[in-house]
């Protein structure tokens, strides 16, 4: 049987109060609930303070570069897709220094889930504003507030095609969990934008500026996470209200259902062929 | 015999079609042949040529004297003329104008068109072309029916034949050589070498002269059940390549010097991170854009200290389309054993150039993985994915397989699990760690080849694709100096192997490097490593390729 303590064992080094607590504790949780043993998961950061997850968690880690959590996961789960890949990674890190694989890894749509550590700051480099910060948001770094234009994730990735989107809290972590379990089972690339506070250099979006405004969209029947106009005008809401849930959901394909060759086995099973590679040989021969 | 001919046109011409085919007879029936290609980075018009020379003993390298020239335009015959034979010969249609004597009229357009269909005008040339050099229509079918469906295929076949009516033939080329022979490009050769490697996952960025690496593997992956992914951008190529590697199966990426500047930071993560990658640099003329498709061995410095921080990494020169197959072979197994990334370098000259060669043979390569046995882990051991060993090889288990075990890596510095660490004995170890291993490999280095004279009086150095080059200029200034001439040319050429070099450079009264560059980048290299330094050097830097003939006239100028 899984038990959350079979991923449980590093020290830490983030501040006291952080949301990434509550994201690593949920994560440990969702996990062993699902069963899963740590050998068959594979959890990938970038850089930054929400990238350390790996670090944090007894499990197969790959600690990458920055901006490049997605492309080795995407890699590792084509080459072994009995692996479970989850990447862990702040704003920065996925949705600035890391955007065009942000964009390219929806249309890859690898089975793979991304949790996005969101904090609408720079933690690791010490608080300038991030791809998240809201317009007017006044940092040491930007002393007149932001003057360009956040970043929508969850918009931007139900535009790109993306088949799971979905928004947390980790003040909730119940939700949190269940979001978290929806994302792993889906069949494809799965976005979870998990908003948390930064008590160290986000003064604006604080623990209770969140809490005032998250409310759940699970429950809702007159929701449809389905119709894609719809999950569109969602993820416009931003504000005095902040929708939490899946908002938007399809099914598909995903990038290793469409070769017929890892029907039956991994790319990391399939056997060498040299019969096949002497073939290749001839093919060049007169 | 040995004959060099120049089909030139404009991008779109049907020069392609008419090399190629023209390449493929000569290779069914048995003859040498060595193609060069130079095109210009356009997909319409602009002056592109290919020069084909054959014989029926091995052909090494182009040359700059031409037997013929087939001028599908009128600049290709001005520009060209003064390279010809004064009893070659140049083929042109009607709208080409020249009083030269040795031009001869083939109405290629009209006679096509009077076949049945206009496009087949290649046809008629290389009918005409095929009679001069006296050969008959053989193989002709079976080589227009892999291209074009039945009704195309009897449309060529009849502009060939009228074609053959239009000529008299006017050399003898003897019979061809029995023994079998691959025709063959070195970056197919590349491709192959690492499909016999047991490549499963090439993620890439499309970029000349690169591309044709992943072309070749995208036309058989699925019957190598492999994965071709063309990735967004070479950042995701070659951390795609690094993440496929971690999870277990070899992989590999290709590019050329723009693209591996992109890679860089990702170079030091297979350094730091003990992860074996396999990479293609296939040099063009830089910096940023330059000649996109033309060729030069300007990036030997940049791929020897590219990124970061201190690491060891392995770069093998690619000499020719047999060290394109059995190094990349040799590279798989280095970047395993050493778990380092390893760069094969190879150039546009090379790369694009179509020749015969003796066919691959599989049993001179070996798949050799250097994982570690999951058994006593299986039954209990702790894994350390950074063990520090004697030899700074650490144990490396595929993540997954092992149940209760993990496997992690990590692109900061780290402790033997594989955790950030910033602990200053730890880092030490690991430095050390990594440093044990490369100096390992350095036993293991391949001296360079050896051409020419074993006692030379004048030593040439030179690297890379000019092996074939160097080749036949020793061979040339044998036959008439007075002093005798060797050559070392370097395959292995990170770390540099020292002791053949160190042999030779005592007893030679000069030293000249040939490169394709302008600073001399070997020679630096050699001068760093050594101390040696040259006497004299033979560089070019326009992008267009030394031949040998060149490289034997500027050794005696200098």
């Amino acid at each position: 049987m899984a038990d959350i303590h079979d991923f449980k064992t590093f020290e830490t080094a983030w501040c006291p109060g952080c949301g990434d607590f509550s994201i690593l504790e949920s994560l440990e949780g969702t996990l062993a609930e699902l069963g899963l043993k740590p050998h068959e998961v594979l959890i990938v950061g970038g850089i930054g303070q929400a990238a350390k997850t790996p670090q944090y968690l007894n499990a197969n880690g790959f600690a990458g570069l920055h901006g490049r959590a997605l492309p080795p996961a995407a890699a590792a789960k084509i080459a072994n897709h009995n692996l479970k890949v989850i990447i862990n990674t702040g704003d920065g890190d996925s949705y600035g220094e890391g955007g065009n694989h942000f964009i390219h890894n929806i249309r890859r749509n690898v089975d793979m889930t991304h949790f996005v550590h969101n904090n609408q700051i720079y933690g690791l480099t010490k608080g300038q504003s991030s791809p998240t910060s809201d317009i007017g948001h006044v940092t040491d770094f930007t002393p007149d507030g932001v003057i360009n234009q956040a970043l929508n994730p969850i918009l931007t990735a139900i535009a790109l095609g993306a088949g799971f989107v979905a928004r947390a809290f980790s003040g909730d972590k119940d939700h949190l969990k269940e979001m978290m379990k929806e994302a792993i089972n889906y069949n494809g690339y799965a976005l979870v934008d998990i908003l948390q506070p930064c008590v160290s250099f986000n003064k604006v979006n604080t623990f209770a500026w969140y809490k005032k405004r998250v409310y759940k969209l699970t429950g809702d029947e007159s929701y449809n996470p389905n119709d894609k106009i719809g999950a569109m005008t969602k993820a416009l809401e931003w504000g005095d209200k902040i929708p939490l849930g899946i908002i938007y959901k399809e099914e598909k394909k995903s990038y290793t259902d469409h070769f017929e060759f890892l029907r039956e086995s991994t790319l990391l099973e399939i056997p060498y062929d040299k019969k096949l590679i002497q073939s290749l040989i001839e093919e060049f021969v007169q | 015999m040995d004959y060099n001919i120049l089909i030139g046109g404009a991008a779109g011409q049907g020069m392609d079609t008419l090399a190629s085919a023209f390449s493929q007879v000569l290779h069914k029936r048995g003859y040498q042949i060595f193609t060069l290609q130079d095109y210009m980075s356009r997909v319409r018009g602009g002056h592109n040529y290919f020069q084909i020379r054959f014989s029926d003993e091995k052909v090494k390298s182009h040359s700059e004297v031409l037997d013929g020239i087939i001028a599908l335009n009128q600049e290709t015959l001005d520009l060209h003329i003064g390279r010809l034979k004064p009893d070659g010969f140049a083929f042109a249609d009607v709208e080409v104008k020249s009083d030269d004597k040795r031009l001869i009229t083939i109405h290629a357009k009209e006679t096509a068109k009077e076949a049945g269909n206009v496009k087949t005008m290649s046809s008629v040339t290389l009918g005409a072309l095929i009679k001069l050099f006296n050969m008959d229509e053989a193989f002709m079918k079976e080589i227009f029916s892999e291209k074009f469906d039945v009704e195309l295929t009897e449309q060529n076949m009849a502009s060939f034949k009228r074609g053959q009516e239009m000529v008299e033939s006017r050399y003898e080329i003897g019979k061809g050589n029995p023994e079998k022979t691959m025709l063959i490009q070195a970056n197919e050769a590349i491709a192959l070498g690492a499909l016999a490697s047991g490549l499963k996952f090439y993620s890439a960025y499309p970029m000349t002269p690169s591309t044709s690496i992943m072309s070749y593997l995208t036309r058989r992956a699925k019957k190598a059940k492999m994965i071709v992914e063309q990735a967004e951008d070479e950042l995701a190529a070659i951390n795609m390549a690094i993440g496929a590697s971690y999870a277990g199966v070899r992989s590999m990426t290709g590019t050329s010097g723009g693209g591996f500047s992109l890679m860089t930071e990702a170079l030091g993560l297979a350094g730091i991170a003990e992860i074996p990658l396999v990479i293609a640099v296939i040099q063009r003329p830089g910096p940023a854009t330059g000649l996109p498709t033309r060729t030069e061995q300007s990036d030997l410095k940049f791929v020897i200290n590219a990124s970061q921080g201190e690491f060891g990494r392995m770069v093998i020169a690619v000499r020719n389309p047999e060290d394109a197959f059995y190094q990349t072979a040799r590279a798989f197994n280095m970047a395993d054993k050493y778990q380092l990334p390893v760069i094969l370098l190879g150039d546009q000259y090379l790369s694009d150039a179509l020749q015969t060669i003796e066919p691959f043979d599989l049993e001179k390569i070996s798949i050799d993985r250097h994982l570690a046995d999951p058994k006593p882990y299986e039954e209990g051991k702790v894994y350390n994915r950074y063990e520090l060993s004697e030899n700074g090889i650490s144990p490396r288990l595929i993540p997954g397989i092992v149940p209760g075990t993990a496997v992690n890596i990590d692109s900061d510095e780290h402790d033997i699990i594989g955790n950030i660490t910033e602990a200053a004995e730890v880092r030490i170890d690991m430095v050390e760690k990594r440093a044990r291993k490369f100096d390992l490999l350095k036993q293991e280095l391949i001296e360079p080849d050896l051409l020419g004279e074993e006692n030379m009086d004048i030593l040439l150095v030179g690297w890379g694709s000019t092996y074939s080059q160097l080749s036949e200029a020793v061979d040339m200034l044998n036959e008439v100096g007075k002093n005798k001439y060797g050559a070392l040319v370097f395959g292995d050429i990170w770390p540099l192997p020292q002791k053949k070099l160190m042999e030779k450079a005592r007893k030679a009264k000069a030293i000249i490097n040939v490169e394709q560059n302008y600073y001399g980048q070997l020679a630096d290299l050699i001068r760093q490593e050594t101390g040696i330094a040259m006497t004299a050097s033979v560089l070019r830097f326009d992008g267009r390729p030394l031949s040998a003939s060149e490289i034997a006239k500027k050794v005696k100028e200098v």
